[in-house]
């Protein structure tokens, strides 16, 4: 009788357990699978890693396949076990805690290490590389107490770690070798481009330096460098290279160079053990890149699953930097060599640089700079080695037909169908269309079954747009989705409808759009309306009936039917006598109970319906709109008035953009806040908009939100004075205003549309000025709501009850 | 109990609402936008909610506290959620807008 063949894999990542799906894929019931990993997680998407410690995404959106799926496969799963030794002629393995498991064929696939300079001083504490979990879950910790940090190397990894690391308050040194950032993938013209936009962004580069040493007691304390000078850092991130894990392979006996030797079918140099990913060495190359790990994954499970497949052949690769509002790719040459010609592009107001690389008159190398919609396209050409003769100016220029600014649709539409789409995962876009033929409706369902966007993410928008583009006809009409369910139409079509049909009234909108419902319902009718106020700020008069309970009688409404009353406190700054009145109105009325808010400032509760207006009459100070879909609070630390800290005036930049900005109806309601330092006592970086000071300006954040779901905000820019927070500040607001939907909060919006797209629409200092003059125009319209219905009987009798009941021949 | 005035057409705004307290009951007064009154216990069978804080599209209220649909013709509570309300009987005098409701 034949037995169950044993496959034993040897580290649990990425190219391993990519080459166990395809197995189980290819072949159901042919092996008895067991897994060993070192780390204590099941297999997860270390590319992410990135961006978990960017924030927004949490570890647990990076598992791969979760605990369940091994169950699910029949895996024995050992983690936190790292594989010993192998008995290479008993044919078995023996793990740390002492588990032996017989295979018949053996994967290692235990990856790469992060190469440690040996500096003197490079064990202190504090002193990591950037790989797993456990060095970001470091890094996030530290970044708690302690507040600079070093990275050595400007290579892909070290930009990501940095960018992380500012994202987490602190303060960033990049320090590189080289004269050049990224010189292993880019040219000295996109260098400096990245490099100039990376400092703008807080990053700070010492180049050309050589570490010399790592200085501190236990812990770092700072860095020295060979020329003399030295830098503090509380925190070192190694990010100089990584080095094939092949301990355990040599204690074996296989042949090991810098990797593992495999041929073209993985095989090492004993039979029966085979080596994929980081830690095997293909025609003398350790690839250091998933895509084509995952090549080498395919092949080998083709292999063992019995299928007949051509041997790997070795990969071209392509690059991108996964740093937002930084777009970089690079693959192939991107220096010319000899016999090698390039042509480049270079836009130094959009902030655009592209170099093609040319031999023989095909494509071997291309660096793309701050537009890399052309990335996946000119890498499909490198790849195929056909003759571009002819084509050159048009690749260079733009993709296909060359026009400037084609729409991403219509390129995909002429793309051809083996073009890649997904380089991580090597889906072609013909794969893609497929899927959408056979059902799939959304990204996540396309991710399902091919594997796209799965990995660094970075295909989502194409793939979106395919979506889009084939959607439609393939899976016949979709159900469409309209904002509620008087209507199908979308934010998107009422309000372009509202535009050119100049519709004025919530009333004509559901007329003349053919709502089912003439009267519409208590979710679009508010829509319309503040989408008709933000189209015609000066024509539009708001319909007080199309408003929730809250925003009609401008206060909260509490469960039991009471309301709340919170009057505008600028900055959470208030005065002895302002506190006297507040306490003195509360007494009067008999305010069962007054409490300080999240947002500092104070809120009077249980407030009976018909005393509001007077309550207000006596207050004599601004609605606080704590209750509308406005602007709310803008938070402040003390700031350099008193803390020692303090870099600037927080407390007078939070009042000048509370003075600035209240009263401005938003799709949903805006919290903002400002820190006088990046200690961030006023929480800015989950606020919807949030400013940080740094010595000698202000970083902006943007999409922040601390309520159902925590989301830390993005970086937006840093900027030199007041006036510029500013105007960023009505830009992006405006911006909002203009293109989020009714009730969408910006930390929704911005994870529906792009950090970038917003940051394009912003970056112009044109476009800013113009979003400005509009929020503008619309403040210049808006009043204090308490004094406009104290002053006006025909709304202040809303807030009382009917009277004269007269009883009529009873 | 019998007929009871309870002001005029003018006092409530179309597609707003008043109330009026009448023993100790406390009835929501509303004014739809085709001219007719509606009379209803201003108490939502949910949790409460004072109906007349809501929202009115057509013939019906959206409760303020969790968005509940009342029907204020026949006080149905629409579909998927289940309850109903009391209503009473209103009048609109045509010659002053007089607004008679009928406990
Ligand atoms: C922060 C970061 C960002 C990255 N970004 C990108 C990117 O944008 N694009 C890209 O293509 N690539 C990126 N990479 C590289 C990519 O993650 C790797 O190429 C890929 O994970 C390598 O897969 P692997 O299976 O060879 O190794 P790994 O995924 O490292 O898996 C090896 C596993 O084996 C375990 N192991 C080692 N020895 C043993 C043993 N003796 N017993 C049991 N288990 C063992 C290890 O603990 C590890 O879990 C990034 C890497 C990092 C760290
Ligand atoms: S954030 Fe503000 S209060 Fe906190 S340490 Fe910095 S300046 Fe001081
Ligand atoms: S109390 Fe009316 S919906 Fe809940």
């Amino acid at each position: 009788m034949s037995h169950v063949k044993r496959l034993v894999l040897i580290g649990n990542g990425m190219a391993g357990m990519r080459t166990i799906e395809h197995i189980l894929k290819l072949s159901t019931e042919a092996y008895e699978i067991t897994v060993f990993g070192e780390e204590p997680h099941p297999n997860y998407n270390r590319i992410m890693l990135s961006s978990v410690l960017a924030g927004g995404v949490e570890l647990s959106d990076i598992v791969i396949n979760d605990w369940d799926w091994y169950t699910e496969n029949n895996i024995k799963l050992y983690t936190g076990d790292p594989v010993t030794s192998i008995d290479s002629v008993g044919k078995k393995v023996i793990s740390a805690s002492g588990i032996e498991v017989a295979y018949d064929i053996l994967i290692m696939a235990t990856g790469s290490n992060p190469f440690m300079l040996p500096l003197p001083g490079a064990n202190k504490e504090g002193v990591i590389g950037f790989r797993n979990i456990k060095d970001c879950q470091i890094m996030m910790d530290t970044s708690k107490t302690y507040k600079k940090a070093a990275v050595i190397g400007g290579g892909l990894l070290g930009l990501e770690a940095a960018r992380g690391l500012l994202n987490l308050g602190m303060d960033v040194n990049v320090i590189h070798i080289h004269k050049y950032l990224m010189d292993r993938q880019l040219d000295q013209s996109a260098s400096l481009m990245l490099q100039h936009d990376l400092e703008q962004q807080g990053m700070k580069f010492l180049l050309e330096k050589h570490t010399a040493s790592i200085v501190g007691r236990r812990r770092v304390q700072g860095l020295t460098f060979a020329d003399g000078g030295e830098i503090e850092a509380d925190l070192v991130i190694m990010a100089v290279g990584i080095t094939p894990n092949v301990e355990l392979a040599k204690r074996t006996g296989l042949k090991v160079n810098r990797g593992i030797v495999v041929n073209d079918y993985m095989e090492t140099s004993i039979p029966g053990i085979y080596a994929v990913g980081e830690c095997a060495e293909h025609r003398g190359i350790a690839y250091g890149l998933v895509a084509p790990l995952y090549e080498q994954g395919a092949v080998l499970a083709k292999r063992l699953a019995g299928t007949v497949t051509a041997g790997y052949a070795g990969s071209v690769t392509s690059t991108k930097l996964k740093v937002s509002g930084v777009d970089v790719f690079s693959a192939g040459y991107f220096n010319d060599k000899p016999g090698m010609r390039s042509l480049r592009f270079q836009d130094e107001i959009d902030g655009i640089y592209k170099k093609i690389v040319i031999q023989d008159n095909r494509l071997v190398g291309a660096v793309l700079f701050g537009d890399i919609t052309d990335g996946a396209p000119l890498f499909s050409l490198i790849k195929s080695g056909e003759s571009i003769e002819g084509r050159e100016k048009e690749l260079l220029l733009g993709f296909s037909t060359g026009k400037a600014g084609e729409s991403l649709a219509s390129k995909l539409g002429k793309m051809a169908d083996d073009e890649i789409i997904c380089g991580c995962n090597g889906v072609t876009k013909g794969t893609i269309a497929e899927a959408i033929g056979n059902g799939c409706s959304s990204v996540a369902e396309i991710k399902m079954c091919t594997k796209a966007t799965g990995s660094c993410g970075g295909c989502k928008p194409q793939v979106e747009a395919l979506l889009q583009l084939y959607a439609g006809d393939t899976i016949g009409e979709p159900v469409k989705e309209g904002i509620c369910g008087c209507t199908s139409l979308g934010r998107d079509e009422i309000v372009e409808s509202m535009k050119a049909m100049h519709l004025m009234s919530v009333k004509e909108v559901m007329n003349v759009l053919e709502w089912r419902e003439p009267e519409g319902c208590s979710k679009c009718r508010p829509a319309l309306n503040y989408y008709l106020g933000m189209l015609y700020p000066a024509e539009y008069k708001d319909e007080k009936e199309s408003r929730f309970a809250n925003e009609r009688y401008h206060a909260n409404i509490q469960k039991d039917g009471t309301y709340s009353v919170i009057p505008r406190i600028y900055g959470g700054v208030t005065s002895p006598a302002e506190l006297k009145k507040i306490a003195t109105v509360a007494e009067k009325y008999d305010v069962p109970l007054v409490k300080f808010t999240g947002g500092q400032r104070l809120d009077l509760f249980g407030v009976k319906k018909e005393d509001l207006p007077g309550i207000w009459e006596e207050l004599d100070m601004p609605s606080g709109h704590g209750y509308g879909k406005a602007l709310r609070t803008v938070k402040t630390c003390v700031g350099n008035t008193f803390c020692r800290f303090g870099t600037q005036d927080a407390i007078g930049m939070g009042i000048r953009l509370e003075k600035a900005f209240e009263r401005i109806n938003t799709p949903a309601k805006v919290k903002l806040a400002v820190s006088g330092c990046p200690r961030n006592c006023a929480e800015a970086t989950v606020k919807d908009l949030g400013v940080v000071a740094i010595d000698g300006g202000w970083e902006l954040y943007v999409g922040g939100n601390a309520g159902v779901k925590v989301r830390a905000s993005e970086f937006l820019c840093v900027v030199k004075t007041e006036d510029e927070v500013v105007e960023w500040t009505s830009a992006y607001l405006q911006y909002y205003r203009e293109n989020a939907n009714w009730n969408e909060r910006t930390a929704n919006w911005i994870e529906r549309v792009g950090l970038e797209s917003i940051i394009k629409a912003l970056e112009n200092a044109e476009d800013r000025q113009a979003l400005m003059g509009r929020i503008e125009e619309t403040l210049s319209y808006s009043k204090d709501p308490w004094k406009d219905i104290i002053n006006n009987d025909d709304l202040r009798k809303n807030f009382h009850t009917l009277s004269g009941v007269e009883t009529v021949n009873s | 109990m019998g007929k009871i005035q309870v002001g005029n057409i003018t006092d409530i705004d179309i597609l707003g609402s008043r109330t009026i307290q009448i023993d100790d009951i406390e009835v929501a007064v509303f004014r739809l936008s085709d001219g007719t009154v509606k009379a209803v216990e201003n108490r939502c069978p949910h949790k409460g909610g004072k109906l007349s804080e809501g929202m009115v599209c057509g013939s019906s209220v959206h409760c303020p506290l969790h968005d509940w649909k009342i029907d204020l013709n026949s006080g149905e509570v629409h579909k998927p959620d289940d309850g109903c309300i009391t209503t009473y009987l209103t009048e609109v005098d045509e010659t002053n807008g007089s607004i008679y409701i009928t406990l």
